[in-house]
C-alpha cells in the first residue's frame, strides 16, 4: 500500500519534493530504534502539506530528511528534482522554540538568512542598512510587529517571538518552507490570529509548504494536503485533501465538513497508536 | 535612591574604613614600620620614590599588557579548537588539564634557561598564566552552544565558519568576558613573579630589593601599585563587558506584552 498513489500521476516536473523508499533507523543491533519505515510522498509545487500523528512518529524525522539535517539510512530524497542539499534550494525554517539568538535585535534575527544564503549574502553589506533592512520591517509590519525591530528578543513575549520567527524563515523567500510545530506552544487565540497571517503570507509567496503539528484543526485550516502518521516504526497511513476555499477563516473550523474531517483524523490517529500504548 | 550609587558609596566606604582600622591598629598597638607600616606611610614612600617607581610601573605594566594579549590570542584561538569539536573537546582536555594544574612558578626558571633573564620570561610567564581561564571558557562556551541555535544556521546551508562567527562566538562572548577578569589579574601575577625571580627592571623586582634593604613601606607601595594596577584593568574589561555582552544579563529588565 503506497499512501501517496494518487500523487504519482502528477506531471513529474511538478513534484519539488520527494521521499523514495526512505527509512531511517538510529542505533545498531539490538538497540537498533526505527524511526521511520518505508517511507513515500511527494510534494508538488507551491503546495501547503501538513503532517500530523502521535508523538514520536517520526513528523519531525521527515522535515528534518527534507531539510537535510539528518541523512536518510535507505532511501533517497529529491528536493527540486536533484538529492538533497545537492541543489541550491532556498530553504526557511521555523521551529516550536523560537530561537532567536539574545545578542541580535529583532530586526537583525530576522535579517539572519540575508547574511548567510546567496544571492543575498554577497550584498548584504552594502544593503544591510537599507534595501534589506525596509524588507524585515515590512515583514514586520505584515505579522504586527512594527516597531518592534530595535527591541532584543528578551524583551517580547512568545507569541511576538513566534511572529518575528516566521519573519526570519520566510525573509529570503524561500521556495521550500519547514514548520515544526511553530505555533504548538502559543495559547489557543495567539495560534489562531497567527494562523490566519501564516496563511495570508502563504498565499503572497506561495513557497511550498511541509507543516509538523499536533493539532489537526490547525493542519485543517492551513493544509491544502494532509498526511496522517502512525508510531513505530514511523508511517504515512493516510493522505487527504483539504476541499475548503481560501482565504480561510476561523469560522470554517465550525462547519460540519471541517468537523467531520477532523473527526476522521482523530481516529485514525487513536486507532493506529501502538497496542502497548494503548493499554 | 538609587541602588546602584547605594552599594557604590558603600564599597568605597569600606575601602576607606579598611585603611582607617589599619591606621588606627597600628597606632594603637605601637606596631613598628619594619613589621607592618601604617597606610600613611605607605602613601608618604610612594610619592617620595613615585619619580623612581614610574619607568618600573610602566615596566610591569608592559610586560602584563603583551604577556596578556599573547594569552588572548593563544587561548582564544586553543579554545575554539578545542570546542569546535567534540572530539578534540575530549581528546586534549585532559592534556590541558595536565598543564593548568603545573605551579607557574616552577617554569620561571626555565624560561629564564631559554630565554636569559628580564622581560621576555616575564612576558612569556604572564602569557601561560592568563592562557588557561582563557581557553577553557571559550571551549566550553562553544561546546555547550545550543543545537537549536546551529539548526537554525544548519538549515541555511550556513558553513561551519559562518556558524563559528554568527552563533558560537556570540554566545561565547560572556564567557569569554569572565575568563578575562580572571586572566588579568593572573597575568600580573605571573609578571611579578618572573620580576622577583629573574629581572633587574620592574615592580616585583623593586619589591625584593626593598625588602632585601628592610624598606618594608615601599615594599607595600609596591603593593599598593599592584592592586591599583589590577583593579584599574579589571574595571576597564568590566566596562567592555558590560557593552558587548549586556544581552547576557537582563534580570532587572522587564518583559513587555
Amino acid at each position: 500500500m503506497t499512501p501517496a498513489a494518487e500523487h504519482e500521476k502528477s506531471p513529474h516536473g511538478e513534484v519539488f519534493v520527494e521521499l523514495e523508499q526512505v527509512t531511517l533507523s538510529y542505533g545498531r543491533g539490538d538497540k537498533q530504534i526505527h524511526a521511520l519505515g518505508l517511507t513515500d510522498l511527494q510534494i508538488k509545487n507551491g503546495d501547503f502539506v501538513a503532517l500530523v500523528g502521535p508523538s514520536g512518529c517520526g513528523k519531525s524525522t521527515i522535515l528534518k530528511l527534507v531539510t537535510g539535517l539528518i541523512p536518510a539510512t535507505g532511501g533517497y530524497v529529491y528536493v527540486a528534482g536533484r538529492e538533497v542539499g545537492a541543489a541550491s534550494v532556498r530553504l526557511g525554517m521555523a521551529f516550536q522554540n523560537p530561537t532567536m539568538l539574545p545578542w541580535l535585535s529583532v530586526r537583525d534575527n530576522v535579517m539572519m538568512p540575508l547574511k548567510i544564503v546567496p544571492p543575498f549574502r554577497q550584498d548584504y553589506r552594502s544593503k544591510r542598512k537599507t534595501e534589506f533592512r525596509d524588507r524585515a520591517e515590512a515583514l514586520l509590519k505584515e505579522v504586527g510587529l512594527s516597531g518592534f525591530g530595535d527591541k532584543f528578543p528578551w524583551q517580547l513575549s512568545g507569541g511576538m517571538l513566534q511572529r518575528a520567527s516566521l519573519c526570519r524563515a520566510l525573509i529570503h523567500e524561500p521556495q521550500l518552507l519547514m514548520l515544526d510545530e511553530p505555533f504548538g506552544a502559543l495559547d489557543q487565540f495567539t495560534r489562531e490570529e497567527l494562523w490566519a497571517v501564516m496563511q495570508e503570507l502563504w498565499m503572497k509567496l506561495k513557497p511550498t509548504v511541509l507543516l509538523v503539528t499536533h493539532d489537526l484543526k490547525e493542519a485543517g485550516y492551513l493544509a491544502n494536503r494532509i498526511c496522517v502518521m502512525r508510531a513505530r516504526p514511523g508511517q504515512i497511513i493516510d493522505d487527504a485533501p483539504v476541499p475548503f476555499a481560501r482565504p480561510r477563516t476561523i469560522e470554517v473550523s465550525y462547519t460540519p465538513e471541517f468537523v467531520s474531517l477532523t473527526q476522521r483524523l482523530r481516529e485514525l490517529i487513536v486507532s493506529a497508536r501502538p497496542v502497548k500504548d494503548a493499554a | 535612591m538609587d541602588s546602584a550609587l547605594h552599594r557604590r558609596i558603600a564599597s568605597i566606604a569600606l575601602i576607606i574604613g579598611f585603611f582607617l582600622l589599619w591606621e588606627t591598629l597600628c597606632w594603637a598597638f605601637g606596631i613598628s614600620d619594619i613589621v607592618l607600616p601604617k597606610p600613611s606611610e605607605i602613601i608618604v614612600a610612594l610619592v617620595d620614590w613615585f619619580p623612581d617607581l614610574w619607568p618600573h610601573i610602566v615596566q610591569t605594566l608592559y610586560t602584563t599588557l603583551v604577556g596578556f594579549a599573547f594569552g588572548i590570542l593563544i587561548g582564544v584561538a586553543l579554545g575554539v579548537l578545542i570546542g569546535s569539536s567534540r572530539l578534540a573537546y575530549d581528546v586534549a582536555y585532559p592534556l590541558l588539564v595536565g598543564f593548568a594544574s603545573i605551579p607557574k612558578v616552577a617554569v620561571v626558571p626555565i624560561f629564564v634557561l631559554w630565554f636569559g633573564a628580564g622581560t621576555v620570561p616575564a612576558i612569556l610567564t604572564a602569557m601561560i598564566m592568563s592562557i588557561f581561564p582563557i581557553v577553557v571558557n571559550v571551549a566550553t562556551g562553544l561546546a555547550t552552544t545550543e543545537p537549536d541555535l546551529e539548526d537554525v544556521m544548519r538549515a541555511l546551508r550556513a558553513t561551519k565558519i559562518d556558524i563559528l562567527w554568527n552563533v558560537g562566538l556570540p554566545r561565547t562572548m560572556p564567557y569569554f568576558f569572565a575568563s578575562l577578569k580572571v586572566s588579568v589579574t593572573l597575568a600580573f601575577v605571573g609578571t611579578v613573579i618572573s620580576e622577583t625571580v629573574a629581572s633587574n627592571r620592574g615592580i616585583g623586582n623593586v619589591m625584593m630589593i626593598a625588602s632585601s634593604n628592610f624598606d618594608v613601606p615601599l615594599v607595600f607601595a609596591g603593593l599598593l601599585i599592584l592592586a591599583i594596577m589590577g583593579v584599574s584593568l579589571y574595571a576597564i574589561f568590566s566596562l567592555l563587558e558590560a557593552r558587548i555582552t549586556g544581552w547576557a544579563r537582563r534580570k532587572d529588565e522587564f518583559s513587555i506584552g
